[in-house]
């Protein structure tokens, strides 16, 4: 599973890296998604996947399942 | 002087509880046509799905309004109006809610907001002290809840905290719908009058805080309503919500005491808690007022454009569709996707610190005081009736 984020899009809840800290970050600068992992573990699937629908700003995709 | 409002449906409480109605009507209808505190009418949204619909298509659900409610009857002229408005991230969509939004954001990251714990740690733990060495009973609400993230938003901010008394007791009263509008109205002008101290005084000395980062990094694309508009935003929002979620998350453990034992003993129990304590309470009972930018449909009921939208961010977060026995606190659920914080691009911007002050502060004072129990009745607990945001008049506790 691939997860991908758009910048532009996001308004930096934080919400992803609350769900998936291993996925999720936001960068200093701007506090926007930064995706650390893009292929994600089995063991952080359904963090991710949670993250993905419930993101504010519908900003995350999973690209291939 | 007070008066009793006729409070909308998604307003009223039963103790912890919405009132049964909202659940007949989330369950029969979905969309019912209500009267706000102003005397408009609304349609109000009751439904999970329904909700998020609203909350994340801003083109066709409007958060800047046209008209004024009242402005009439206030005397508010265009150009205060104008400036009331300015900076007040709410009423704004994109792109002009992007912009102030962007300025914001990097402060209010997770990671930023985390460097905050130490700090915030040490708050708590002056609090408790205080109340320790002064020993039971106590009201928690004023002791506790209120000054500690009155505390941190001050100095996030950089307003004094010497000015707390004054600025709590505004606030208090401009969300509270028993007091008069007219008194609500200056007390909003009274509120403006001291940000726009705090803000000509980062304007002459910017600082390390957050009014002094504005000035600095963006004092020439803000304009002084706007600085004014976003200080007071983050000012209110900033002790109002998390105070009334610390008051009421600690009565809603305190008639919970498994519950409440596992937050003490348990820290892994802690984040799950804050996240189940949001959606239980749902303290902001509904968004902003949206405005329908078109005809739209919603549970199978066609809206006019123009139409006021209520979306019952308390109905979402006790509807069955997104959780299963919704109306039980259940802080082992783990549910993510609740709506206490909204949905969509106007989601809080304080998310990250209102949840790290809770995290600190629930198990903290748990902790300190293991034999915490009601003062009163609980029946005698004075739950706030009249206020935009759901809270407690005083929790008196002994330990």
């Amino acid at each position: 599973m691939r997860v991908t984020a758009d910048r532009e899009v996001c308004i930096g809840s934080g919400n992803c890296v609350f769900s998936a800290p291993a996925v999720f970050d936001q960068d200093d600068d701007e506090g926007l998604v930064v995706v650390l992992t893009a292929q994600v573990d089995d063991e952080d699937a359904d963090a991710v996947q949670n993250a993905v629908a419930n993101c504010p700003s519908g900003a995350l995709r999973i690209v291939d399942a | 002087m007070t008066q009793t409002p006729a409070m909308p449906l998604h307003m009223q409480r039963v103790g912890f509880d919405p009132v049964a109605e909202l659940a007949r009507l989330r369950a029969d209808e979905g969309v019912t046509e209500v009267v706000t505190p102003f005397g408009m009418r609304a349609f109000l949204v009751t439904r999970y799905e329904d909700i998020r619909t609203v909350l994340s298509d801003p083109v066709r659900f409007s958060n800047a309004r046209t008209d004024f409610p009242l402005a009439e009857q206030l005397r508010l002229d265009e150009a205060e109006i104008s400036r009331q408005r300015a900076g007040q991230l709410l009423g704004l969509d994109p792109p002009e809610h992007t912009r102030l939004r962007r300025m914001l954001t990097p402060e209010f990251s997770v990671r930023r907001i985390r460097r905050l714990a130490p700090r915030i740690e040490e708050i708590v733990t002056s609090h408790l002290d205080d109340l320790e060495r002064e020993g039971p009973p106590a009201d928690l609400v004023s002791r506790f809840a209120l000054p500690v993230p009155s505390l941190v938003i001050c100095e996030l901010l950089g307003v004094p905290y010497s000015e707390r008394e004054q600025f709590q007791r505004r606030t208090a009263r401009q969300l509270d719908l028993s007091v008069p509008l007219a008194e609500r109205v200056t007390l909003n002008r009274e509120s403006r009058q001291f940000m726009q101290e705090q803000v000509s005084r980062a304007q002459a000395a910017p600082g390390d805080d957050l009014l002094g980062m504005l000035v600095r990094d963006h004092g020439d694309e803000l304009s002084n309503d706007e600085l004014v508009g976003v200080g007071l935003l983050l000012l209110i929002a900033g002790h109002e919500t998390t105070a009334n979620m610390l008051g009421l998350g600690t009565l809603a453990l305190l008639r919970h005491p498994d519950q409440l034992a596992q937050v003490r003993d348990d820290p892994t129990a802690v984040e799950p808690a804050v996240e189940e304590l949001l959606r239980w309470l749902s303290i902001v009972p509904a968004g902003i007022l949206r405005t329908t930018t078109t005809e739209v449909t919603l549970a199978g009921r066609t809206l006019p454009a123009g139409a006021l939208v209520a979306a019952s961010l308390v109905a979402a977060n006790r509807d069955a569709a997104f959780v299963e026995d919704p109306n039980r606190l259940d802080i082992t659920r783990g549910a993510l996707g609740h709506l206490a914080f909204g949905h969509g691009v106007h989601h809080c911007l304080g998310a990250p610190l209102a949840r790290l002050e809770m995290t600190i502060a629930f198990p903290a004072l748990l902790r300190r005081f293991p034999q915490l129990a009601l003062a009163v009745p609980f029946e005698e607990v004075g739950f706030r009736p009249h206020h935009f945001i759901f809270g407690l008049q005083s929790l008196p506790v002994t330990w």
